[in-house]
């Protein structure tokens, strides 16, 4: 492992996302004005926005995150820049961790910005620390890169890569708790809850809310198993990279 | 550099078979063929990309796909093979950086490719030339002592393909051996060694004039014509 080259691919992944303005303020403000949006949905309700609002913090990064992940390392093996890269002395780990580490720089400003609107000007109210929540919105921008990476493998053009979206981070939307408590559903349904990696990350979210009761979770188990899944994921992902062909 | 018996099946077609040959140090070798007979496969085997099971293939005294070679092997293949969204320059560096170049290789290969001038610009902004220069330039990055380019001509306008060429003569001068394919036969007449390939199987190999002489033929479209001719 070579910390020069692992930088040189963050640098190089965090140039391509700096020459692209329009990436950067879609990256930027399509979260702000979603959560404002939600702000203006549930104005006579603000109960229902603290509970909503709070968890979509970290479901925003998530979801942006995994598409440009996921596009952007099909463009490398599309492109054929993965196949120059892989005659190179660079390893799949330094990949990996270099594309993680420029992410990283991304979902924490993604992350910092929607958490400061939403807690500032909307008035989201939350009983735990201001940055636990930024802290697990950035987790979770991180959670949605590596699933990005990994499944991206297993599409040949950007359309494939688009469709993993809803078929890979929808019914983690639908059952992490959000719209019906992890508590209520059914057995069946409760199961599938508990293998995806999102329950865990609105579950820590939760457990910073003021207004969802977190039965007992602790934030710091559920973080570690959000840290867990993404590991896995990024260990999945860098074996998904293939030297050569056969 | 050697191949020996090489053959590459898949899905029960054979892609290549009975593959061998084998190239001085500082030579230009010439990979000719219509598409599909298997040249841009041959070259991936060479460079580690491509796994095989039958035959040996040894480069720079190295079995094909040693960690050892990744830095003394350059490649240029038929895809892009750069990043259209950084600058010429960015392109240029990262690479650089992944290899351990020194950085004042950068601008010395821009100034000797003739890119300086759009160094600042983003790849996706140049023309096909330039983009083909740009891939060039990173298959050169760290001076790699054997080139493998992959169709580095085609497409491209007569001046620069002869600037081209006349670029690869230099570098072999320098004792950079290269193995470069394309399917335009009269390109042939630029190499030291020209490797016939025709449905995944060597024709013929050897300097051009023998060729030509051994075939009867005054161009080397004719020479391969009667060749597959005499083979049938």
């Amino acid at each position: 492992m070579s910390p020069r080259r692992l930088l040189a691919t963050a640098r190089r992944v965090l140039t391509q996302v700096a020459n692209d303005r329009r990436t950067i303020a879609l990256v930027l403000i399509v979260p702000i004005v979603l959560e404002t949006l939600l702000r203006l949905i549930y104005n006579d309700n603000r109960s229902v926005f603290n509970s909503v609002g709070l968890p979509m913090l970290g479901i925003f990064p998530l979801v942006m995150m995994f598409l440009i992940a996921s596009i952007s390392t099909l463009r490398e093996r599309t492109r054929g820049t993965l196949e120059r890269l892989m005659v190179m002395p660079l390893s799949k780990a330094e990949f990996i961790l270099g594309y993680s580490l420029a992410f990283s720089v991304v979902a924490i400003v993604q992350a910092v910005l929607v958490s400061l609107v939403a807690l500032g000007p909307l008035g989201l109210q939350a009983a735990g620390s201001h940055w636990l929540i930024i802290f697990v919105a950035a987790i979770n921008g991180l959670l949605g890169m590596s699933m990005g990476l990994f499944v991206s493998s297993y599409a040949k053009s950007e359309f494939h890569a688009v469709q993993f979206m809803p078929a890979i981070v929808m019914p983690q939307f639908l059952l992490c708790g959000l719209l019906v408590p992890r508590g209520h559903m059914q057995t069946l349904l409760r199961w599938a809850s508990d293998v995806l990696p999102l329950s865990y990350a609105v579950d820590a979210m939760h457990t910073l809310s003021a207004q969802v009761s977190t039965m007992g979770t602790n934030f710091w188990n559920s973080i570690l198993i959000v840290v867990l899944f993404l590991a896995a994921s990024l260990i999945l992902g860098a074996s998904s990279l293939r030297r050569s062909a056969d | 550099m050697r191949v020996e018996g090489l053959k590459i099946v898949r899905q029960n077609k054979k892609i290549l078979s009975d593959i061998s040959f084998s190239v001085k140090k500082g030579q230009i070798i010439g990979l000719f063929g219509p598409s599909g007979a298997g040249k841009t496969t041959l070259i991936r085997s060479i460079i580690g990309l491509q796994n095989f099971h039958h035959g040996q293939i040894t480069v720079i005294g190295l079995p094909a796909g040693s960690l050892a070679l990744r830095s003394q092997l350059g490649y240029m293949s038929q895809n892009e093979g750069f990043y259209t969204d950084l600058t010429v320059q960015e392109n240029l560096e990262f690479f650089a950086s992944i290899l351990n170049a020194a950085q004042k290789q950068v601008s010395a290969l821009l100034s000797e490719l003739k890119l300086s001038d759009y160094r600042h610009q983003l790849v996706e902004n140049l023309s096909g030339g330039q983009q083909a220069r740009v891939s060039l330039a990173i298959a050169l990055l760290g001076s790699p002592q054997m080139l493998f380019l992959d169709e580095p001509t085609v497409g491209l306008d007569p001046v620069l393909r002869r600037d081209l060429w006349d670029y690869f003569r230099q570098l072999a001068g320098n004792g950079v051996t290269m193995l470069i394919s394309s399917h335009v036969m009269e390109e042939a007449a630029n190499c030291d060694e020209v490797l016939l390939l025709r449905r995944g199987r060597i024709l013929d190999y050897g300097p051009v004039g023998q060729l030509l002489k051994q075939a009867g033929a005054k161009t080397m479209d004719e020479a391969f014509l009667k060749i597959v001719e005499a083979k049938r």
